[in-house]
């Protein structure tokens, strides 16, 4: 496997907190120059910064940080377990590079993060889980003097890798599967114990607001969004990049949105949305997701583009729960009926079915963010649906614009 | 278990294989879909419904289904 | 009561426990295929297991009782517990030991199923499948009807549906364990080609 080294351009949207300028990765004393030392100070304290701060997490479901620290060490007092921290850097989802970014340019802003929140909830294990490869965590890791040790998991290439409870079976050393989430991964986690399971990226911001306070971290981005986050563009005719933009900055300043049709927000369990609403959007938590943000071209067909996600999103169902087994792939058959150009039958309303019936009913949201994947092309691309039904595709170009590993043809 | 905290079905899907004894148990509560797994109904069991649905738990020949207090956080 | 009585009744119980057990087995494995049986709900299914294992395990009560209260052969209650220690046929008694320890934990932990969950129950109802062999072995090595023309037909009946059942079962597994969603995917797709 080649390792693919995305270009960075860290000055466009806003001066740059989390990814070393000139693309260079920084070792612990560039670390160290650019960003000033971290004390950790005492546990309150930090736990009311982070709340102060509005930090929300940067995995796809921007949940409070300062709920979830207080959540797993509460769990910590009630069972009486000291709670183990896992940096999640997993990203599972292909369109997204932002994670395996910030880790080769900043790992020690994830690693001093990851250490500020095993303090935080008095963990007494971390663990740093990544993809194959990324070698250079190790020699990372040895430059620091951390106070608690941190292990390094390799992860097997797979869309759930990083679903949380998924990471906490393989993290006790069990298949990376995901579990029933009653009781959650917050209080019964890797071998039983309370587990926090933070994104790679939330620790970075979380070890900036450490150092410069609640303040500084809402200095960027709007009133209920504070802060930045980093996103994977995906625009035809450039390479794939990995940018740091500030919530609330409008899409159309960070894709081009001339000779574009729909957008895709967030990543496979995210939102196809037209190019015109698209223009009227900003950078929003709450539909960002994995971060990803594609630009589909006008003389590409997006039913297609969505039949290639949904094959592989229902190739990588774990297959243990019935209706996500018994559904997706259904989906999916069916997606790639309505995107043959030629007669449809009953195909919509057999998706539509499928798509209530797996809804909700599944251990883990994959079931439930690719029906939102559905939902929304369906929407967005009722014309071309449409057109399809007659017999014609307005595509001009079939050059794939999403990622898909291993697809085979 | 509080006799006054509003219960509801969950489902343990990892588990649950499409038995099915659920269904049979509590009609007005939970249906077939069309691969034999449940359909559950959001709602509180009534009160009058609590023994059946109690049995329904015990039955499960996987032990998927399970009564949880209503409102209890994520 | 006469020995000779207390004999006879311990030859029936273990004949009756033979047929009981065997259609115990048989209603475990229909509950695991999730058969229905005729003009039963499916709750009825689980139902029947359950109630016949509970009536299996009395007759097992007395079919051990009537042993150890014949002053005929010396078999006494620790030799109902503990395996291959008795004065009279150890090895083959010591069977019939070995299974009921085996059954009984089955039966207990079925009875606090709910409490133990359904990972460790799983793995210990496994037991069954070794106890019921065990037990047949057990009849056939200490039985005094054994070689009769009724208890050969009835042997065989028995392990003839039980290895049936079991390979039926066994079947159901693998082809279970080949519905994967990549499996599932080449047969929509087959489907609508």
């Amino acid at each position: 496997m080649t390792t693919t080294t995305t270009t960075t351009f860290t000055d466009v949207y806003m001066s740059p907190r989390l990814l070393a300028p000139g693309g260079t990765a920084a070792d612990l004393s560039t670390h160290e120059l650019r960003y000033g030392p971290l004390s950790y100070g005492d546990p309150d304290t930090l736990l009311r910064t982070v709340a102060e701060s509005g930090l929300t997490g940067r995995g796809g479901a921007a949940f409070p940080t300062y709920r979830k620290l207080v959540a797993v060490a509460d769990a910590s007092r009630r069972t009486g377990r000291a709670p183990v921290v896992v940096a999640n850097g997993a990203e599972g989802e292909p369109a997204s590079r932002k994670d395996k970014t910030l880790l080769r340019l900043s790992p020690h802003l994830v690693l001093d993060g990851l250490q500020l929140a095993a303090r935080a909830v008095g963990a007494g294990e971390a663990h740093l889980a990544v993809e194959d490869g990324a070698s250079y965590l190790e020699s990372a890791l040895a430059q620091r003097n951390d106070p608690l040790p941190v292990q390094v998991i390799r992860l097997p290439k797979r869309f759930l890798s990083g679903q949380a409870s998924a990471l906490a079976q393989y993290v006790s050393g069990n298949a990376p599967l995901p579990r029933h989430q009653h009781p959650p991964v917050r209080e019964r986690g890797v071998r039983k114990a309370p587990t926090l399971v933070q994104n790679v990226e939330t620790l970075a911001h979380l070890a900036l607001v450490a150092r410069y306070g609640a303040d500084w971290f809402r200095s960027a981005g709007t009133p209920t969004q504070p802060g930045s986050t980093l996103c994977t563009l995906h625009v035809p005719g450039r390479e794939v990049r990995v940018v740091e933009a500030p919530f609330g900055l409008p899409l159309n300043r960070l894709l081009p949105l001339e000779g574009t049709s729909a957008v895709l927000v967030g990543g496979y369990h995210g939102t196809w949305i037209p190019a015109a609403e698209a223009a009227q959007r900003t950078l929003d938590a709450g539909d960002l997701g994995a971060g990803v943000l594609a630009a589909l071209p006008t003389n590409r067909c997006g039913v297609t583009e969505t039949a290639r996600v949904l094959r592989y999103l229902a190739l990588q169902s774990a297959g243990q729960c019935g209706p996500c087994l018994n559904g997706l792939p259904r989906i999916a058959s069916a997606f790639q009926t309505l995107a043959t150009p030629g007669p449809q039958a009953n195909t919509r309303q057999d998706v539509a079915r499928w798509s209530g019936l797996v809804e909700g009913r599944g251990a883990c949201h994959h079931p439930d963010g690719t029906v939102r994947l559905v939902r929304s092309a369906l929407t967005t691309f009722a014309a071309e649906l449409d057109t399809h039904a007659r017999g014609l595709c307005t595509a001009s170009d079939a050059t794939p614009l999403l990622p898909i590993p291993n697809e085979a043809h | 278990m509080d006799q006054k905290t509003p219960q509801k079905i969950d489902i343990d899907w990892t588990a649950c294989q499409g038995h099915g004894l659920c269904a049979e148990l509590l009609p007005d509560h939970i249906t077939l879909d069309e691969w034999g797994y449940p359909l559950v109904d959001g709602g509180s069991i009534p009160p009058r419904t609590l023994k059946r649905a109690r049995r329904a738990a015990s039955d499960c020949p996987v032990l998927a289904l399970k009564l949880t207090a209503r409102g209890a956080p994520l | 009561m006469s020995s000779e009585i207390l004999w006879y009744a311990n030859r029936a119980t273990g004949a009756v426990c033979l047929v009981l057990f065997t259609v115990v087995v048989l209603l475990g494995i229909a509950v695991r295929l999730r058969t229905r049986l005729p003009g039963l709900p499916r709750f009825g299914t689980v139902n029947l297991h359950r109630t016949l294992s509970l009536s299996a395990t009395a007759f097992l009560a007395l079919h051990i009782a009537m042993a150890v209260i014949d002053g005929y052969v010396n078999i006494t209650v620790v030799d109902a517990v503990v395996p291959f220690v008795s004065d009279y046929e150890p090895f083959w008694l010591g069977l019939g030991t070995v299974a009921l320890d085996l059954m009984l934990a089955v039966l207990i932990t079925s009875l606090l199923r709910e409490r133990i969950g359904h990972r460790t129950w799983r793995a210990l109802h496994w037991l069954a499948y070794a106890s019921w062999p065990v037990a047949l072995i057990h009849g056939i090595g200490i039985g005094t009807d054994t070689g009769t023309d009724w208890m050969t037909w009835l042997t065989v009946s028995c392990v003839a549906a039980v290895i049936a059942a079991f390979g039926i079962r066994a079947a159901h597994s693998a082809r279970a364990s080949r519905r994967t969603p990549a499996a599932l995917l080449r047969t929509a797709e087959g489907a609508r080609s």
